[in-house]
């Protein structure tokens, strides 16, 4: 629908381009591309059908463009240079853009700042919660989910399911982001026996596909029988896992279908609930929302749908974790909690629920997983 | 009498065969290109786009107003360097591609530098940024020089590889004992602070990067076509060994060409850290080395043709994204163009002295 007045759009802008000189054109463009209607730029770090965080991304611009009003323009690949300054300048400029979703972690500082300062009457909702108060301009505004809450329940499905009691977990970088997914997965998979272990391997960049296959062949060779991941795109991990015949947890994005036989849930983004607030308050006049946080409850991140590999008493030791935090009183990170070289992190008595910003500094492996910071 | 008349003869041929070299130099590249774009046109037209759409958003996007000049120019000022960083090895006959590995730790050298000098005069810091990155760029890319030279490693391999040893150090300084402990979920070196920033061009939206570049090409230039040292470097490039039987020194000739290509790429990588990010991180790592090879080859190794060609991978770069916007085109599509047209303009080099119109009459 939203496609096909966007197709009409480009038809009159073609009409008058021959009609007006070179450089009237631009101005008419930005116009002519939807003048009542609110235009929302997504820019994506990588391809938007990657099974993973861009894909996540691309499914809230895709709900986005079903609302009345409201049309999207998207592009993929940009990289983290002043490419994406001028990506946004161009939707901008170009395609009369007011709201953008600039999407991967690294186009925040210095490029969205910076844009910002520039077009101070255009919104930047930005992916990762580094807007801080006083500091940052107020047409910038970060959301993020609780996303360990998920694998916190990916872990007990894949602690019931295990039966080396070797997890396999393969992180892009030893980030404080990715460290609470890593210690939050093995706690949850400890709560089924805590004898379970999960090996972690490090690959050090964001898409390695090649080094991805290699640690998960690696993790099943050394008897891991469940395994998980947080780079930006999962594909090659959950394939190889189902080639070789064990089980997966995925994560970003939903990739059952790349593992019909050991594909068990997964942790999974659900981007349109900030997505749509951000486009209701913008379409509204209000001010934005600078800071916008939630977990499974505030619908920002969901659970994949189990696996036919899922166990009955898997899923019921999962769904009663769930719904404790549907309800919003569990705790993940809670005492007594020790690391994995047997210093305590969380003494007995003491909990960090989820907003506490010092889960944002986590520079530590919790007990049970093997590997280092 | 007569034989001032010949002379005067032979100059005025000799005139018009530059010209014809000129004209042929033109004509051809332009030519493989126009066939690039109506190639592109057709395959655009077989998955049901219209063609002349396609171009007007092209031209729309890369050349058409004062920001999309910008937009290009912006893209293309990395790929100005690092592209050198091919061309003046190549004048010595070296196939370098390891640009990349420069860039990463020309950048990164930038950043320490400017960390390092944090409080003394900003003026100072700039030069000793741009001067650290481009010494760091030039013993690296020197470094496969002198395996070639000395050890007889092929340097198209080595270069290559250096990239990842490079990129490899540079991710073990960014993410170890450089980073900034504050940097958590984006591991990046400590600032060198806003006053050490070099910023863009008076007035204009493009960083000075672009400014080094044209310099860069053109100052290479001249070093290349019109000094003994540039005559030597040819020397060496079109036979080694007649060079060294003429006596010229071969060793440091070659090292000094790959000193000189690291430099500007090393000063690409300065200038990312210095006038964009403020630090050093994983964002550096975007490939400028690689596109450089592309844009060096279709420039023929020529360091002034280097600049039209990098405003035009530049152009097309940025007309890219409107592809994309407009008309839900894929990212792949202007790779397409650009794949067609550095294989037109490559295989259009056979052509070189066999159009009839460039020919000079043999008299």
């Amino acid at each position: 629908m939203s496609e096909r007045v966007g197709r009409l759009d480009r038809r009159e802008l073609l009409l008058g381009l021959a009609g007006a000189g070179a450089l009237g054109v631009l101005g008419a463009a930005g116009r002519a591309f939807g003048a009542d209607k609110l235009i929302v730029g997504v820019i994506y770090v990588g391809p938007r059908d990657d099974y993973g965080y861009n894909q996540a991304q691309a499914q809230a611009a895709a709900a986005l463009k079903k609302m009345p009003g409201v049309s999207v323009v998207e592009q993929e690949k940009v990289p983290e240079t002043t490419d994406v300054q001028k990506t946004m300048g161009s939707m901008i400029e170009q395609d009369g853009a007011t709201l953008l979703f600039p999407t991967s972690f690294g186009y925040f500082d210095p490029h969205i700042l910076r844009m910002a300062e520039k077009y101070p009457k255009v919104r930047f909702a930005h992916c990762g919660g580094l807007w801080t108060e006083g500091k940052h301009p107020k047409n910038v505004g970060s959301y993020f989910g609780y996303i360990d809450e998920c694998e916190y329940l990916s872990g007990i499905v894949a602690g019931h399911t295990t039966k080396t009691k070797k997890l396999g977990f393969i992180a892009a970088k030893p980030i404080p982001q990715v460290l609470r997914n890593i210690n939050a997965f093995t706690m949850g998979a400890r709560t089924a026996d805590p004898k379970i272990t999960t090996q972690l391997i490090v690959t050090g960049d964001w898409s390695l596909p090649v080094k991805e296959a290699e640690a998960a062949n690696s993790l099943i060779d050394q008897g891991a029988d469940v395994i998980t991941c947080h780079v930006d795109s999962p594909k090659v991990v959950v394939e190889t896992a189902e080639r070789r015949g064990i089980y997966v947890c995925g994560y970003h994005a939903d990739q059952s279908a790349l593992a019909p036989k050991g594909y068990l849930t997964g942790a999974e983004w659900s981007w349109t609930t900030p997505y749509t607030t951000h486009v209701k308050d913008a379409m509204a006049g209000k001010p934005m929302t600078n800071f916008m946080r939630g977990g499974l409850k505030d619908g920002f991140v969901k659970t994949g749908a189990y696996g036919r590999a899922v166990a009955d008493h898997a899923k019921k030791s999962a769904d009663v974790v769930k719904a404790q935090m549907m309800k919003g009183d569990f705790v993940i990170f809670k005492g007594p909690l020790k690391d994995n070289t047997g210093a305590t992190i969380v003494a007995a008595g003491a909990a960090h629920k989820q907003t506490d910003v010092v889960l944002e500094q986590m520079n530590y492996l919790v007990e049970g997983v093997i590997g280092k910071v | 009498m007569s034989s001032a008349r010949s002379e005067l003869a032979t100059r005025a041929a000799d005139r018009s065969g530059q010209w014809r070299h000129a004209a042929e130099a033109l004509v051809i590249p332009v030519g493989a290109l126009a066939a690039a774009m109506i190639v592109f046109g057709i395959f655009m037209a077989a998955l049901g786009q219209n063609p002349l759409e396609i171009y007007s958003l092209i031209y729309k996007g890369a050349f058409a107003s004062a920001f999309s000049w910008q937009n290009t120019l912006s893209r293309a000022a990395p790929l100005i360097l690092t592209a050198l960083c091919v061309a003046l090895p190549a004048q010595a006959g070296l196939m370098v591609i390891g640009g990349e590995g420069a860039v990463v730790l020309g950048g990164l050298a930038a950043a320490i530098v400017g960390h390092l000098l944090g409080g003394a005069a900003p003026a100072g810091v700039k030069v000793a940024m741009t001067f650290g990155g481009m010494l760091v760029g030039g013993l690296w890319i020197a470094l496969a020089g002198a395996l070639r030279q000395y050890r007889g490693v092929n340097e198209t391999i080595s270069s290559l590889l250096l990239t990842y040893v490079a990129v490899a150090l540079f991710n073990h300084f960014v993410e170890g004992p450089l980073r900034d402990p504050s940097s958590l979920n984006k591991p990046s070196t400590a600032s060198i602070g806003g006053a050490n920033m070099i910023g863009n061009l008076p007035g204009l939206d493009v960083h000075w990067g672009l400014a080094f570049g044209v310099v860069f090409c053109l100052a290479m230039y001249v070093l290349v076509r019109y000094t003994t040292y540039g005559f030597s470097l040819r020397i060496v490039g079109g036979n080694p060994r007649a060079a060294r039987l003429a006596g010229l020194p071969v060793g440091a000739l070659v090292l000094t060409a790959c000193l000189l290509g690291g430099a500007a790429a090393g000063l690409a990588g300065a200038v990312e850290v210095a006038a964009v990010h403020g630090t050093a991180n994983a964002s550096l790592i975007a490939g400028y080395g690689y596109a450089g090879i592309v844009v060096a080859f279709i420039a023929r190794q020529n360091p002034i043709a280097i600049v039209p060609v990098a405003v035009l991978v530049g152009g097309l770069s940025a007309s890219g994204g409107m592809l994309q916007r407009r008309l839900d085109l894929p990212d792949a599509t202007v790779l397409v163009l650009q794949g067609i047209a550095f294989m037109l303009i490559l295989g259009s080099e056979a052509l070189y002295g066999r159009l009839k119109p460039f020919r000079a009459e043999t008299a």
